[in-house]
This record gives structure tokens, sequence and C-alpha cells, in this order.
């Protein structure tokens, strides 16, 4: 599904990723966890495609096809979601309209028909429940006033609605509550099939006692140093990110 | 933007390609402005004496004045001789069927969602005698009429109402208001006057797309609109379709009054050609607009929408004479490319209790420098008066400007006024976000930007609000890059 050879990227110059290697197979998860300022959300933008990063060598092939060459909205429209760690706010703008907007747009461009206004409502309820979302917040504008909670389940709420094939997830448990992790684990592994895979951003083992990855690789400097099971996860938790850092010096 | 301004380059060079500049010129006057170019107006016009007298003195005390120069606009130099005071209205290129016009014409229409007829119209295609809006322009005036409702061009009110006309004429405005107002007042060629009798409630919103010889007012408008004691009114003005006019200056002026417990909402979308992309052409706009809730307990309201011309001057104002008279100024102005407009509103508080409230949001992209300038004048009687003043300026990039210029005067201390004012740059994080969600960064551009401006689009009579959203989104088409 994604094919990552040998990725360099830099922002300003300065080389973030150096040569990251990653395969993941429909249906795997695969978490990527590693110390403050390794690159793992810089992975996660570049995937996608956020502009500001400059890719210096390497090649990103999704579903046989050169990613790094689409648009944003066409990554986002052939499967690819990203779970942001700051959730952006747009004044104004009602979730009902942006949510609407961005499932049609989906639609169209698999040569779906668009959902009418009705058909919209229904299938927003019925994804709604799935993440626990309070029904009001959709009648806000995107994120406006969310509490940082609130914020990442309304992520996990999008991502429900929009059914992606490969979810990305940057640190999406940063800042919840136990309740609410366990919310978000749900609405993740509700979605967990044969052809869906995920890649789980995060700095800590907790996350993955509910998401259980198939692969587990530590991001260290730009580069992956490591790749194990989800015990990996575990035994990372007990000897800290010394460890890693004491075998990459 | 750059296919709208090719569509009205197409449209214009397409009308002289075919050689349309025929017949009219013998009805257009000598380029100048004198006393005789005003008198000769006056007169082809048929008009009484009143109508002379305002003119005359608007002329003598407008040639005393200088062009004003306080604004944030660099206004290059305007050779007011070397324009024609007067024509007659201009046959417009007809065409058989809409299969004739510019097919790129017809998709600016198309995605503003205009309806088919309207179209027709504004392309210039013969309507032909059993169509709808014929019909409808009847049916429309047979339900004023009714009514007792009175809504005329400016030369029939003056032929058929002059009672009326004399009266007010000038109530908002006077003739030496400013220089734009005196010249206007001096050489206006039409127009619409509008009269709603004591307690009617006007049973439509007036548009000037329903009036008979609507099609070529001239770049000198004049518009009054009277409502009489415990009447309402909603008053549209103007057209979303890209409107290219040779004139280069506009100096309309619009007067409001409002007697007792009368409402009159005003709304305008205005999308005059802007120029091109380095500043080239376009419309200078510099309208004079002004109400005076004249009555106790009355009420005006402006709502704007302005997104075209190359320069904007414009300021609707109330004049709050009655005790609990509100007025209410709500606009969005969006500048793009080289567009310069400094606009906003002047709020005089004269009557006791009396109440105000600006929504100011300005929307600048390209090169484009976009400045409120509003005053709020409590007068020493005006006890009790309240005003609330919110400007916000939204930029898109970083090569264009907002500026805001607040005045306010407060003369008694039982009053209260606030000012609230905000500057934010459209996030490439909003846009990536949106983006992330699979929807490209020109419909993310349209979201973020009426979502900025809903609280003033809300304001908008339903059928105007939906096509200034798109007119939105049309204007700032490649403005973020």
């Amino acid at each position: 599904m994604l094919s990552i050879k040998n990725l360099y990227v830099s922002v300003e110059g300065m080389e973030i990723l150096k040569g990251i290697n990653l395969e993941v197979k429909p249906g795997e998860v695969h978490a990527i966890m590693g110390p403050n300022g390794s690159g793992k959300s810089t992975l996660a933008n570049v995937l996608a495609g956020k502009e500001e990063y400059e890719i210096t060598s390497g090649e990103v092939i999704y579903e046989n096809e050169d990613l790094l060459d689409k648009s944003p909205e066409d990554r986002a429209k052939e499967g690819i979601f990203l779970s942001f760690q700051y959730p952006v706010e747009i004044p104004g703008v009602p979730m009902v309209n942006f949510l609407k907007t961005a499932v049609n747009e989906h639609r169209k461009y698999n040569g779906l028909k668009e959902l009418t206004a009705g058909e919209f409502l229904k299938l927003m309820r019925e994804k709604m429940d799935m993440v626990d979302m309070h029904p009001n917040l959709t009648n806000r504008s995107v994120n406006e006033g969310f509490s940082g909670g609130e914020k990442k389940k309304n992520e996990i709420f999008q991502m429900a609605l929009l059914e992606p094939k490969l979810a990305i997830l940057d640190e999406t448990d940063s800042g919840l509550d136990i309740d609410a992790l366990k919310t978000v684990a749900h609405g993740v592994n509700a979605l967990r099939s044969p052809e869906r895979s995920a890649i789980v951003v995060t700095h800590y083992q907790r996350l993955l006692d509910y998401i259980v990855p198939d692969f587990v690789h530590i991001l260290y400097k730009g580069k992956i140093v490591k790749t194990a099971g989800k015990e990996l996860a575990l035994e990372l938790e007990e000897k800290g990110y010394d460890w890693i850092k004491s075998e990459n010096l | 933007m750059e296919e709208q301004d090719k569509i009205l380059n197409d449209v214009t060079q397409g009308e002289y390609k075919y050689g349309f500049v025929t017949a009219i010129e013998t009805d257009i006057i000598e380029k100048g402005l004198n006393e005789d170019v005003i008198r000769l107006i006056s007169a082809i016009k048929e008009e009484p004496e009143f109508m002379l007298n305002f003119r005359l003195e608007a002329f003598r005390k407008w040639q005393k004045m200088k062009m004003p120069n306080w604004a944030y606009l660099k206004i290059p130099p305007i050779d007011l001789q070397e324009i024609s005071y007067y024509a007659a209205p201009k046959k417009k290129v007809q065409y058989e069927s809409l299969d004739e016009v510019d097919p790129e014409l017809i998709e600016t229409f198309n995605k503003l969602g205009i309806p088919l007829e309207e179209q027709k119209q504004l392309a210039g295609v013969a309507v032909d005698a059993v169509i709808d809006s014929v019909s409808v322009k009847t049916t429309f005036k047979e339900t004023l009429a009714e009514k007792g409702v009175i809504f005329c061009s400016f030369s029939e009110a003056v032929r058929e109402h002059p009672g009326l006309v004399k009266k007010y004429l000038g109530m908002s405005v006077p003739v030496a208001d400013n220089y734009f107002a005196a010249l206007n007042s001096a050489v206006f060629s039409d127009g619409s006057f509008c009269y709603i009798p004591k307690g009617v409630r006007c049973p439509m919103e007036l548009s000037t797309y329903f009036r008979i010889n609507s099609a070529n007012t001239g770049q000198f408008e004049r518009t009054l609109i009277v409502a009489d004691d415990d009447s309402y009114v909603s008053y549209l003005e103007g057209c979303t379709a890209p409107m290219r006019d040779e004139n280069q200056l506009h100096a309309a002026v619009v007067e409001i009054i409002a007697m007792d417990r009368a409402e009159v909402k005003y709304s305008t979308v205005q999308n005059w050609y802007p120029g091109d992309k380095n500043g080239k052409g376009g419309i200078y706009n510099f309208v004079t607009k002004r109400g005076v809730c004249k009555g106790v307990s009355s009420k005006i309201s402006w709502t704007q929408v302005e997104t075209g011309s190359a320069i904007t001057w414009k300021y609707p104002s109330c004049i709050l004479m009655g005790d609990n008279s509100v007025g209410e100024f709500n606009s969005v102005a969006v500048t793009n490319n080289r567009q310069q407009a400094d606009t906003g509103s002047k709020m005089i508080h004269i009557g006791k209790n009396t109440k105000s409230t600006i929504i100011s949001k300005g929307i600048s992209a390209g090169k484009s420098d976009n400045s409120y300038r509003g005053l709020v004048k409590i007068m020493p009687n005006a006890k009790n008066s309240r005003n609330f003043s919110q400007c916000d300026s939204l930029l898109l990039n970083n090569t264009c400007g907002a500026h805001t210029f607040p005045y306010i005067e407060v003369g008694n201390k039982s009053s209260v006024v606030e000012h609230e004012a905000t500057t934010s740059k459209i996030g490439e994080d909003q846009i990536f976000y949106c983006n992330q969600r699979g929807i490209d960064t020109e419909t993310a551009i349209g979201m973020i930007v009426n979502g900025y401006a809903k609280e003033v689009l809300n304001k908008l009579p339903m059928e105007f609000a939906v096509e200034a959203q798109k007119l939105l989104q049309i204007s700032l088409e490649g403005s973020v890059g």
C-alpha cells in the first residue's frame, strides 16, 4: 500500500529526515515512536503533502503511484487521512458545511453521487455515536472553542466519516484523559479491516495498549533506528528514550 | 480574477469587433462642464424650475470646492472637462438568443447562479414579448400601485410627483455636502425614486432590476427613498454580474429619509470592473450614501458587499435625529490586485436613546489597499445613546494592506461607545487543513472568507446572500499562491 524509500526531507535548509524506509501493507498498523524532534510529525506532514517541506531525495509510492507528485487534496481523496496534532480552527465555517463539502469532494473524486443534506446528516449522526461526539459540536465552527479533547475526538470523527485507506494519527493521544483515549482508540479500531492501514505516531506506549500495532518503529534523529513487533513499545517504556540515545551516539 | 478579466475583456472587445458603436453619438452633448451644460441637461429632461435651481446651486458651490484628498487612496488626476455630462440611454448590443453570447460570460453567470431570464437581460439578449420578465414587471407594478407605493425612475418622479421630489431632495445630502455629491447634484442624469406611504409595509423587495428603463442610469446616478410614518421597505441595489462601463468616474448619491417608526433596509452588491491585474482601467467609485432617521423610533440599515471598482470611496451613513432611532452599517469590502478601497460609515447621534452598530469586514488580497474609515459622533443632547463598532481585517498575503481610521466624538456622559478591531491573516494552516480533507484551495478560501464575512452576509436578503457568497469566492480566485 505504502512504500517509503530512502526519504530525505529538509525544512529551511535543515535536514530533518535522513533516509527513511518503511513498508506498510494493507491491514497493518504501524506505530512510530521517538523522542521530541526526531522527525515524527515531519514524516506525517510530508505524507499528507504539506508544502513547507523540501524533499531532497527518495520516493514514496502509494497504491502503485508516486505520492509526492500529488496535491494534498488528491492524496486525501485517494484515501490518506491525517489526524492533526494541532487541529486548526476555522471561525465562521460550521462543522456541518465543512464536513459535507469534504465528504462530497471525496465522493465526486471516486465517481460516487454526492450526498444530499438529508443523507449526509444521517451518515453524520451514525458516525457521531461511534466517537461519542456531542451533537452540539457539529453546529459550531470548525474546532472553534473546542477543548483539546474535543478537537482530537473531532479528528477521529472526521476519519470515521471519510473512511480512509491509510490513516496517519499524529500524536492523537497527547492531551487526552484516559476516557477520551479509549474513545479515540475505539474509533480507530472500528475502522480496522484487512484493507485499511494506519500509521500511529506517538510518544507513549499508553495508546498502543488500545490500538495494538503490528510493528513498532523507533525514529531517532531522522532515521528509523529500530523496528520490531508490539513488544518494542513496552521495552521502550521500560528503558526510556535514553536507551535509544545511548545506542545511537 | 484573471478569468473574470478575460471574460470582461472578451466581452468588450467583442463589442468593438462587430462595430456596435453607431447611431448614439448624436444624443451625447459636448464634453465639458459649465453652467450652459447644466441648463441644457435640465432642458433636455424638461425639468421644472426647482430642479434647475437645485442643479445650479450645486454647480456654483461645487466650483468653489476641491477634490478631497484625505482618503487613503492614490487617485490619478481626473479631468472633469473631458466628460460628456449627458448621454441618452445607449442601445446595447442585442443578441437573438443566449447561444450567441460569449460562453465564458454565461459560465460566470452560472457560477453566480443567476437565473436564465436575468442572464438574458444582462447579456443583452432580446427579450421577446411573451417572456416572463415583462409580465413580472407588470404584475409587480400593479401590486405596488395597489399599496400606493411609488417606485419609478427619478425623471419620471420629477414629472409625476414633483411635490414629493421637491420636499425631500437634498434633505439627507445637501447640495454642497461634498465635492462628489455637489457634482452629482449638478449633473445627475437619472436614478430611482421610491416613496412608501404611511403605514405601508412594502410587499416585496424593491430592486432596480425590476425598474423599467434601468438599463443605463449613467455615471451620476441619484436615488431617493422616502419611507413615511410606520412604513417598511427593503431595497436592493446593484447586481452581482460583472459590470463593465466605459465611464471611469462614477459619483452616485443615495438619500434615504425615514419618518416616525419607519424602517428602511438598503442592500448593495457592487461588482464593477476593478481594472486588470496591473491596475489598468477600472471604475472610480465615489459615492455619497446617507440616511436620515428623521422620525422617532425609525431605523435605517445599510448592508453592502463591495468587490468591484478600482477605487472605492464610500461611507454610507445615518443621521439619527429622531429619539430612539437606530442606524446600522454592515459591510464586506474585498480588494484584490491593485484595487483601493476607503470605506466605512458615519453615525451621527442627535436624538436621545439612539443606537448604532457598525460591522465592517475588510478582505485584502493581491497588492491592494483596504481601509476602514468611520466616524461615530454623539451630540451633547443625544443622551443615553449607544454605538458598537467592530472592524475586522483579513489579509490574504504579505503584499496587501489593511488600515483602520476610526473617529469617535462623544458629547455627553450618559452614552456608551464601544470599538473593537482585529486584523488576521488567512492561515496556510487553515488551507492545508481543508486540503487534507479533500477540499481544494479555491474552495477552501471561499469557505474561510465566507465564514469570516458571515455576520454581514446573513443580513442580506436571501437571494442576494447566495450570489454574494459566490461572488466573494470568484473575486478572490487565484489570490492565494
